[in-house]
């Protein structure tokens, strides 16, 4: 099936969000098809953030939709907020685990708390969620202060898939590891793609890390999304502001701070 | 024209942080009697909050008690009025500093690690973390501490009541050669019930003020190390004020009924 009939899982319709007088997100319209991988692109402070915690709800918006599978999911109550959690998994930035739980207690969270499961359980799936990232059982017991960056992201990566996810949000996934890291964090994204059939929607900076895993890539630039296509078109957009963007280029439409053009 | 500018705004501002205090109150006061409950929750504040504060809590009382012996001794003794002294001490301690003290010892100890905990929590992402665990953050993070915490501060002030009165026993009898059945037995007679009961009332009240302080200062932390400086600085601030301002007003409420 090509990318194109797949249906529509997730769309921002008109999506505004203004934090007092600085507007990040200015009418943004998204649509992401069931399966795809999409990769948001944008310059730092442009939103990125912003707009996916905004779909998950984390942001309230100001205006405007978010469409799971045709049903509006904006402005829900706070159990409906819960339910929808539930399909979604979340990778933050900073790893974002819980520092005073272990880790099989870190990724097992979901499951203690909303399915009652017992402790022994809960060890026997986090053993099951650490091997798909590829760590063994020695750090079950482990507290996340006593983890490597990398081990950090990859136990953050367990929790964000513990509950099945049917949409993942990777919040730059890929920053600060050493370039090993970076591949095995990608290779990862794909496989939660490929296997569990998931919806991923990623954020991130690192070139290398979007040829490899986006099926689509969407670019984020003063609250609107100014270009969107699949990985093969990137280098042949004739989109100035993200010609400039993806090749790094100082002079163009995107004007940095401080910086005068010549 | 400026001033009354700067005044209304500070107004403003000051209403509606009293307003949103009021409805986070609400939010973690309903979370407490409504499903899901965290029990190990509750469990780990109750130890942390609670048993870990006695030491704290026993050396502010005793060091009370055997000072106010000492105060109270240098004027009562002046118009022979020795004998009063241990009912002075005890309504004092019951009454009043026992709550107190304890309570804004609490407030430094408890309620400042509170706050640089959820502000933590809330710097890291890990309060956001949680909700895209479907886990409600109030339910899980604010409820457990304010229930904890308000059981947990009438015992700590019950020991430091008991703690205080020995301090001032010892002093009284070791130092100033008080006759010790007698005043234990002055220290009983005049001492009624309702004393202890107010002093613990407000324990219940103050231990609500403290973890609701250290929640909401911890939940309003922006971003970065700084501010979970700041939302130490405010819950202790702001717990201790809370603490002075209701104690009269609960004290004006017993002192008239």
């Amino acid at each position: 099936m090509t990318t194109s009939k797949r249906k529509i899982k997730l769309e921002t319709v008109n999506l505004r969000k203004s934090f007092g007088s600085k507007v990040v997100l200015d009418g943004l319209n998204l649509k992401v098809r069931d399966n795809e991988s999409l990769v948001i692109l944008g310059g730092s402070g442009s939103g990125k953030s912003v707009l996916i915690k905004t779909i998950v709800s984390l942001i309230a918006a100001d205006s405007g939709s978010v469409l799971l599978d045709g049903d509006n999911v904006t402005n829900l109550s706070s159990k409906a907020k819960a339910n929808l959690m539930s399909r979604f998994g979340f990778l933050f930035q900073g790893g974002a685990l819980f520092d005073s739980l272990p880790v099989w207690n870190n990724i097992a969270f979901y499951l203690i708390h909303n399915k009652y499961i017992s402790d022994s359980e809960a060890k026997k799936i986090a053993e099951e969620k650490l091997a798909i990232v590829g760590l063994g059982k020695e750090v079950l017991d482990l507290f996340p202060s006593e983890l490597s960056g990398g081990m950090q992201k990859r136990v953050a990566l367990a929790r964000a898939i513990a509950n099945d996810p049917e949409v993942i949000f990777f919040d730059e996934p890929t920053t600060g590891l050493d370039p090993i890291m970076k591949h095995v964090i990608a290779d990862l994204i794909c496989k939660f793609r490929k296997e569990f059939g998931a919806t991923t929607i990623t954020i991130t900076h690192d070139m290398d890390t979007v040829s490899k895993i986006a099926s689509k890539v969407a670019m984020i630039h003063k609250g609107k999304i100014v270009w969107t296509g699949g990985t093969k078109e990137m280098y042949k957009s004739n989109n100035k502001i993200f010609d400039q963007f993806i090749n790094g280029r100082i002079e163009g439409p995107i004007k940095i701070e401080g910086i005068s053009e010549k | 024209m400026e001033f009354i500018e700067k005044t209304g705004e500070y107004s403003i501002v000051f209403l509606s942080n009293v307003g949103k205090v009021i409805i986070f109150c609400l939010g973690g006061v309903h979370s407490i009697f409504t499903r899901p409950f965290y029990f190990r929750q509750v469990l780990d504040n109750l130890i942390r909050i609670g048993f870990f504060s006695v030491p704290v809590v026993g050396m502010t009382a005793i060091f009370t008690g055997a000072v106010l012996v000492l105060q109270t001794y240098t004027g009562f003794s002046r118009f022979a009025g020795e004998s009063t002294i241990p009912t002075v001490v005890v309504l004092s301690i019951t009454r009043e500093l026992g709550p107190v003290l304890a309570g804004l010892m609490v407030a430094g100890r408890v309620g400042s690690s509170i706050a640089a905990e959820i502000a933590t929590m809330k710097v890291s992402e890990q309060i956001d973390a949680l909700k895209t665990l479907s886990v409600n953050p109030i339910r899980y993070l604010v409820a457990p501490r304010i229930l904890a915490c308000t059981l947990v501060m009438p015992i700590l002030v019950m020991i430091a009541d008991i703690i205080g009165i020995l301090g001032g026993y010892l002093v009284a009898t070791e130092k100033l050669d008080f006759n010790k059945a007698l005043y234990l037995s002055n220290t009983i007679t005049y001492l009624e019930a309702e004393d202890v009961i107010s002093g613990l009332i407000k324990a219940g009240i103050f231990g609500f003020i403290i973890a609701v302080s250290g929640c909401y200062s911890g939940f309003n932390a922006n971003k970065g190390a700084e501010s979970v400086g700041t939302a130490t600085i405010n819950a202790v601030v702001m717990s201790s004020v809370l603490i002075l301002f209701s104690n009269y007003i609960t004290t004006q409420i017993f002192f008239t009924t």
